[in-house]
């Protein structure tokens, strides 16, 4: 690694070399302190640098959902509100915040924002920016699937809370984090440009005039090439950049995972009356879920094989809303019984502690009246970073791990890292750590992966097994369903989990 | 701190007190007895445990014996290592935040600074006796204190001073290869002075802590931190360090010169400190990370304050 940092280094930085070799030979030597990777007005080195280099304390690559979490969290707290913070992004959104006018539709691409996410917006003083637009709180979630044998519903109140989760259009949550963060005093730089290449300075430090010296901990600093051409330093490179991360790439972090041969079609409808929770139906090729959005609109994120999901694209509107009402109600297969075991039978020892919503019959998803947007088509798969960080660089949000959208969990990981990031550098700086101390970044790393894994295997296993239609896999299923239906304690744990309260899903 | 503690350091006092004569005489027995080596001054060192550290164990600038040859000559093999995080210095890097969580808390309360603040020693002179790499040196500095790294290894001065360097922050320790008697003769004073994992190696560490008291300012800190000399910290820090899991090479550590809290606290007393807090670190195997804790029976820190003369 350290051969392929230095051939890199190499390759692009060939005339540092020279005061490399200076000061090697000598002993005791300090090392110049216009170092690579220091950056100082005066640069002459540098190859067609003409730019000042800015020194910041953190660079977040990525200046979308959670990039920007992480930003106002380290802005919020007392022990991070004095770091020198880059953004670095090309999204003009950045820059000149289009309005979100009320009158406009919902755009189609909306999160499902966890309790526990809530409030953690609440405590960094974004969840104020939400509520001024379009949101939704939905307090009733019902799960069913094409065969009929069985359902599930969750009411907020089973876990006595007032709402299981709220719906917000991503670019009201992007909004509402940009307002926060310029809310309070705080130094960040948004550079609205591309990441290009990433420099760590390894000049070799040896007491000794050996030929091989050996490397000390080398230089602090991370050299990031944008491509605009100018150039920055950070002592802790962040990478928020989505799936496709770029800093992933270049900082050399292998992944694991697999594609879904499932693609998302995702678009806004509307209905005559409210719609005040939130439906998921598992179908053959994949679940279907309606999400309130507020003011009479929904979502729709529906999974299925991308043959058909490009079909239902390119379909009239008309014929896509008899699709999918045809998919949440009529089709496939019947309702499913109310109480197909009766509230008692096998289950009536449960019955003291039975929930409010295993009293409730199955509800019919509103009718669908009208599409209100247009439909957008996202391939769906699983990945994961095998290590979240390394020196100077650590990896958040879906940068680590993708997820499948079946159980609106995605974002709500990233929230997750970023926090937990935020907290992690926060205890660093309390105890003087150099916060792009590999040791340091481990200590998030140990804190979310297990976490995050978890999740992603609960998530994977659901995908898997509502994906094949097999006589007893259906019963058995079907047995899940009235299960987590009538069995209070597993309905609570499972609310919890999903809720975010539960960091991992130990049934206690 | 618990309460049990505070009377636990409560009853030292008031034992040491009434038995101050008794104790003297048979800690001075055990002081003398204890160091089988060189008569010669104390020579700080930085050592930590049950970590691997250097193996240079008491060494003075005269006695310059085969012995210590050897010993320096194994510690300057792996003084490069010192910052290598995943080498031989593991466990004492895994260590450092905690010693530092401690210092930051009692240091905090002590000069009255907002303990939420980034950079609360502002203002402020540190020593670092025994430095070593810097370890300790340059939190401190990012925490807003003047520090100066002290160490009698002239290659462990130098690492630290390179390593230093490389952020602007700490760049400005001012590193020393020298003694704390050297420094007192200097006549130098600093608001707080830390020897952390150094008594241990000393060789008369009466004068030891005397020598760190006058390098104290009236009403100044002093933190010192060892091992305990119990069966405990015998099956811990030697048997287990040294033999068992080789974190440290065999030989680092001898138990007969650990000291007992009561021991530390009676010879800071003897050196005008009075020791205000103390607590234990201990290692939980299965996270692989220390922890601040009541334990005082394997490692432990004591904080003191210099009395004022003029109060």
């Amino acid at each position: 690694m350290n051969r392929l940092i230095t051939r890199k280094i190499a390759e692009n930085v060939n005339c540092l070399k020279a005061p490399q070799r200076n000061f090697c030979t000598g002993v005791a030597a300090k090392i110049p302190t216009s170092n690579s990777a220091q950056p100082t007005t005066d640069h002459p080195e540098e190859q067609g640098v003409t730019n000042k280099i800015h020194q910041h304390d953190v660079a977040i690559v990525g200046g979308g959902l959670v990039g920007l979490a992480l930003a106002c969290s380290l802005a919020s707290m007392p022990l991070t509100k004095h770091l020198n913070v880059a953004i670095i992004d090309s999204n003009p959104a950045l820059f000149s915040r289009p309005s979100i006018k009320k009158e406009d539709p919902p755009d189609p691409r909306v999160s499902t924002v966890t309790p526990a996410s809530i409030s953690l917006f609440k405590d960094i003083g974004a969840w104020k920016y939400v509520e001024q637009h379009r949101h939704a709180y939905f307090d009733m979630m019902q799960v069913w699937d094409y065969t009929g044998l069985g359902y599930t519903k969750y009411n907020a109140k089973d876990a006595n809370k007032d709402y299981l989760g709220c719906v917000v259009e991503n670019r009201v949550l992007h909004s509402s984090l940009l307002s926060c963060i310029q809310d309070i005093d705080f130094q960040k730089t948004i550079y609205p440009s591309k990441l290009t290449t990433l420099h760590r300075n390894s000049s070799f430090v040896g007491v000794e005039s050996k030929s091989s010296a050996s490397p000390l901990d080398q230089g602090h600093s991370v050299k990031l090439d944008l491509s605009d051409g100018s150039s920055l330093c950070a002592k802790l490179v962040v990478g928020a950049d989505g799936s496709k991360s770029r800093i992933r790439e270049l900082a050399g972090f292998t992944t694991s995972g697999w594609s879904y041969s499932q693609n998302a079609v995702i678009c806004t409808v509307e209905h005559s009356i409210e719609n005040r929770g939130a439906w998921q139906r598992f179908l053959p090729a994949g679940p279907i879920a309606l999400l309130p959005v507020g003011d009479n609109f929904s979502n729709i994120v529906w999974t299925m094989n991308p043959k058909e999901a490009t079909d239902r694209k390119t379909m009239s509107e008309d014929d896509f809303v008899k699709d999918v009402n045809y998919a949440l109600d009529y089709g496939y297969g019947p309702h499913p019984k109310s109480s197909t075991l009766g509230n008692g039978g096998i289950l009536s020892w449960f019955k003291p502690d039975v929930t409010l919503s295993a009293a409730e019959c199955f509800e019919v998803p509103p009718k669908v009246t009208k599409l209100a947007s247009q439909r957008m088509v996202f391939p769906l798969s699983l990945m994961h970073a095998n290590n979240y960080a390394s020196k100077n660089v650590v990896l958040i949000g879906d940068a680590a791990h993708t997820v499948h959208p079946l159980a609106g969990q995605g974002v709500n990981l990233g929230f997750g890292d970023a926090f937990a990031l935020a907290k992690v550098i926060a205890e660093g700086i309390a105890v003087g750590t150099n916060i792009g101390e590999v040791s340091l970044l481990r200590k998030f790393e140990a804190e979310r992966k297990p976490a995050n894994i978890a999740m992603m295997a609960i998530l994977d296993g659901f995908q898997k097994a509502y994906s094949v239609d097999f006589g007893p896999l259906n019963i058995l299923r079907a047995a899940a369903f009235n299960g987590a239906n009538y069995i209070s304690p597993l309905k609570r744990s499972i609310i919890s989990y999903a809720s975010g309260e539960q960091k991992l899903p130990l049934f206690t | 701190m618990t309460s049990k503690l505070l009377n636990h350091l409560r009853a030292l006092h008031a034992a040491t007190n009434n038995q101050c004569r008794f104790a003297r005489s048979s800690t001075n027995l055990f002081l003398s007895s204890s160091r089988p080596f060189s008569d010669a001054p104390s020579l700080p060192q930085v050592s930590s445990t049950p970590q691997p550290q250097n193996p240079q164990s008491s060494i003075s600038f005269s006695a310059l014996s085969s012995l210590n040859q050897e010993e320096l000559a194994k510690f300057s093999a792996i003084s490069e290592t010192w910052w290598d995080s995943e080498g031989p210095f593991k466990p004492l890097h895994a260590m450092n935040p905690t010693r530092l969580a401690f210092i930051r808390s009692t240091l905090c309360r002590h000069f009255g600074r907002d303990p939420y603040s980034p950079t609360p020693f502002e203002g402020l002179k540190f020593v670092d006796v025994g430095c070593g790499g810097g370890i300790l040196s340059e939190p401190l500095a990012r925490m807003g204190a003047t520090v100066t790294g002290v160490d009698a290894v002239e290659k462990n001065i130098k690492i630290a001073r390179l390593h230093a360097d490389l952020d602007p922050l700490t760049s400005k320790i001012d590193y020393c290869c020298t003694t704390a008697e050297k420094l007192v003769e200097e006549q130098r004073s600093f608001d707080a002075v830390i020897a952390l994992e150094v008594i241990e190696h000393v060789a008369n560490p009466g004068e030891f802590c005397k020598s760190l008291s006058a390098l104290t300012v009236p009403d100044g800190a002093t933190i010192i931190s060892t091992i305990n000399r119990s069966m405990r910290a015998y099956a811990t820090a030697i048997v287990a360090a040294e033999y068992l899991l080789h974190w440290l090479p065999k030989g680092t550590h001898q138990w007969s010169s650990f000291l007992t809290p009561e021991e530390l606290v009676l010879i800071l007393q003897r050196a005008s400190i009075s020791v205000k807090e103390m607590a234990g670190f201990g290692y939980n195997h299965l996270t692989g990370r220390w922890s601040v804790c009541d334990d005082i029976s394997v490692n432990f820190i004591a904080f003191g304050t210099k009395t004022n003369p003029n109060q």
